[in-house]
């Protein structure tokens, strides 16, 4: 089978604290990687500085939801009321922006909420069905309270042994290791 | 730790004595000021996993099934009774003229008023930075949203044709057999619009939360069934920081869509009643009132389900007396904002001139429905201030007791409002009593079963207490902590 050569997906390096993971990440920025990840099981304040990670960019997909949400109320109950089949109910307007209000309110959160959770997913490329770190033993510490550096083979600063070094000497890591693809 | 900063003079005038800025020394706070740990005893990152994890991992303790089959038994009771009660007609239920809502809407407004404080603990306390919610928040929220599953049976159920919900339907947007559109000015549909979108937002900012929990279970789930189960649910998440990034901007526009989402749900409900021309349902107080009575009864619940949960679980280091202090705090809070209210009503009542609204506050009173209305100020006005007193708020079973009286009446106050307004109509001639007939009494009674039923499933399967969120508030979590490894010099 696919035994001998598999292809490196690239080097995985264990910390054992936050602190620790965090002066990793700052190395690993100043050395210009581009292809890597931090893996903390919580999200650690100041990782996205030392990472130089851009600010996200969900809130846009949250406003075009909202707004979405919005005007969907408003037009629908514009349709409704007062263009497919108008009705006076108590004497009042068939159509002002005031009653069709609470009803457009919600439904501007209700898409802003669907599109922040699916803005989410999609910048985060999730779901994914296969990771080859899930493969690695140690990584289940992720989640639990290890934390760890990823530097992938697709990166052009990889070099298998200089970034083992790199990750080992400089970095500090308790354990480096390769991870196949 | 650095206990004095001192602040770096500017380089014009630095010499001058006068324009010189003042040496800035920062100590220390003293130690009383000191706040208690959220997690106490210094507990290990991996002591908080294997604690939470290891609730739905291993087999539940013995009192699990008892209480699983006891509530089970409700649930199901409730379920029968609804099938008598849609296969018979509405006369099965105590209400006739003039109190068409009567005990259903007092149960559906009760159930969507416990369902607040799940959102008001993830979302407004997350954006007030109060770290402590982490302790309580998934909880909390699981428990909103089977309080919305509760609240949501009653209305359906109470139109008698409930077949006629869906289709041609009056609970979604679609055209009645006549092509006539449900119409938007009533703020029955209104509140349709706002439950069903609570419900929503509130599962989907409950999921969120989950995901990296999920995560957590995965990886140390043994049987290939939990492997496949939590690692489907969990999306393939990994903790990647390039993630948590996406994913803690997306949490913070959750809770800031679930702050006004909140708000806005029981004033909306509170608009049934206020839009009305009804004596005592006719008042602009109705929506912060009714918000705040939402809060108060929903502390009470969570409350009522995290004390004994702590304990059945030992939990006390994380689910700390500091937190059922705090949440008995929110509930002085809040109850005092619904006794305020209480007065406030009878003063307007009087001040606004209107000889009915005068008669329906006196009635309320002093009417036949005193027994309800004096139910309703005992528990609500007199118990949250017990809790002035420290030794009081620190007494989990005192607190514990506290928070079902509250929650009695909690119910009481929508009994009172809703069947004490309508009892009376202005012609005396339609004047009834409401008295609920046994289907009444045990549907309520069966859908604490379905809300019990839903809660142990909940804390069977999945992390009652948020992992991830826990972690990051202890020193552990902190890099520049000396116990998150930080050293003196870098």
């Amino acid at each position: 089978m696919s035994a001998s050569v598999a292809r490196p997906h690239g080097l995985l390096a264990e910390f054992e604290t936050p602190a620790d993971v965090m002066n990793a990440a700052i190395r690993c920025r100043d050395a210009g990687f581009t292809k890597w990840d931090v893996y903390t099981p919580f999200p650690i304040h100041g990782m996205d500085e030392a990472m130089g990670v851009k600010k996200s960019p969900v809130g846009w997909f949250t406003f075009v939801g909202g707004v979405t949400g919005f005007f969907t109320g408003m037009t629908m109950i514009w349709f409704m009321n007062k263009f497919d089949y108008p009705l006076v109910v108590g004497g009042k307007p068939l159509f002002t922006p005031l009653y069709a209000f609470p009803v457009s309110y919600e439904l501007t959160i209700l898409l802003g909420a669907f599109a922040t959770l699916f803005g989410m997913l999609f910048l985060n490329r999730l779901p994914r069905l296969y990771n080859p770190l899930l493969k690695v033993e140690r990584f289940k510490r992720a989640s639990n309270d290890r934390f760890f550096v990823c530097i992938e083979a697709a990166d052009p600063k990889y070099a298998p042994e200089a970034t083992r070094e790199f990750l080992a000497d400089q970095c500090h890591a308790m354990a480096v290791e390769t991870v196949e693809e | 730790m650095a206990t004095a900063a001192t602040a770096a003079a500017g380089k014009k005038g630095s010499h001058d004595p006068l324009n010189a800025p003042p040496v800035l020394k920062i100590y220390d706070p003293p130690k009383e000021l000191e706040r208690e740990q959220l997690v106490l005893n210094n507990r290990s990152l991996g002591w908080i996993t294997d604690t939470i994890a290891g609730i739905c991992e291993k087999p539940m303790p013995v009192w699990w099934w008892p209480a699983f089959i006891f509530s089970a038994g409700g649930m199901s009771m409730m379920f029968a009774l609804v099938a008598y009660l849609i296969s018979t007609g509405v006369g099965v239920w105590g209400l006739n003229q003039p109190a068409d809502w009567a005990w259903d809407i007092t149960n559906f407004v009760f159930w969507i008023g416990i369902g607040h404080a799940g959102t008001l603990i993830s979302a407004v306390l997350f954006l007030l930075r109060q770290k402590w919610r982490t302790s309580i928040n998934r909880a909390a929220e699981a428990m909103t949203l089977f309080a919305v599953a509760c609240a949501g049976i009653f209305p359906v159920v109470h139109t008698g044709r409930v077949w006629f919900a869906l289709y041609p339907g009056f609970l979604i947007p679609a055209p009645n057999a006549n092509a006539i559109w449900p119409q938007f000015r009533s703020p029955l549909l209104w509140d349709v619009f706002a439950v069903s979108t609570y419900g929503t937002v509130s599962l989907l900012f409950w999921y969120v939360g989950l995901i990296p929990d999920l995560a957590t279970l995965r990886d140390r789930a043994k049987t290939l069934l939990r492997k496949f189960g939590y690692g489907l649910f969990a999306l393939g998440w990994t903790n990647s920081n390039r993630h948590w990034s996406n994913y803690e901007k997306a949490y913070l526009i959750f809770a800031g869509l679930s702050t006004p989402l909140v708000l806005s749900v029981h004033s909306i409900v509170s608009f049934d009643f206020a839009v009305s021309v009804v004596p005592g349902w006719h008042t602009t107080i109705f929506p912060p009132y009714f918000v705040a009575g939402a809060i108060f009864s929903g502390f009470g619940m969570v409350l009522t389900l995290l004390i004994p949960l702590r304990s059945l679980f030992n939990l006390h280091d994380i689910i700390t007396t500091r937190h059922i202090e705090l949440m008995c705090k929110v509930i002085l809070a809040t109850g005092s904002i619904v006794g305020y209210a209480y007065g406030m009503e009878f003063f307007i009542a009087w001040y606004g001139g209107s000889p009915y609204e005068l008669y329906a506050f006196k009635n309320r009173a002093f009417g036949p429905y005193w027994w309800a209305y004096w139910s309703m100020i005992s528990c609500n006005v007199i118990s949250p201030h017990l809790f002035w007193s420290r030794t009081l708020r620190t007494w989990p079973l005192f607190v514990w007791f506290v928070s079902i009286v509250v929650n009695i009446g909690m119910w009481f106050e929508r009994f009172v409002i809703i069947v004490t307004s309508l009892h009376r109509d202005y012609l005396p001639s339609s004047w009834g009593y409401f008295t609920p007939s046994w289907v009444d009494v045990f549907t309520f009674v069966g859908s604490f079963g379905l809300f019990m039923t839903l809660f142990l499933l909940f804390i069977r399967f999945l992390p009652a207490i948020a992992i991830s969120e826990v972690k990051g508030v202890t020193p552990q979590a902190d890099p520049h902590h000396p116990l998150g490894g930080a050293k003196e010099h870098h």
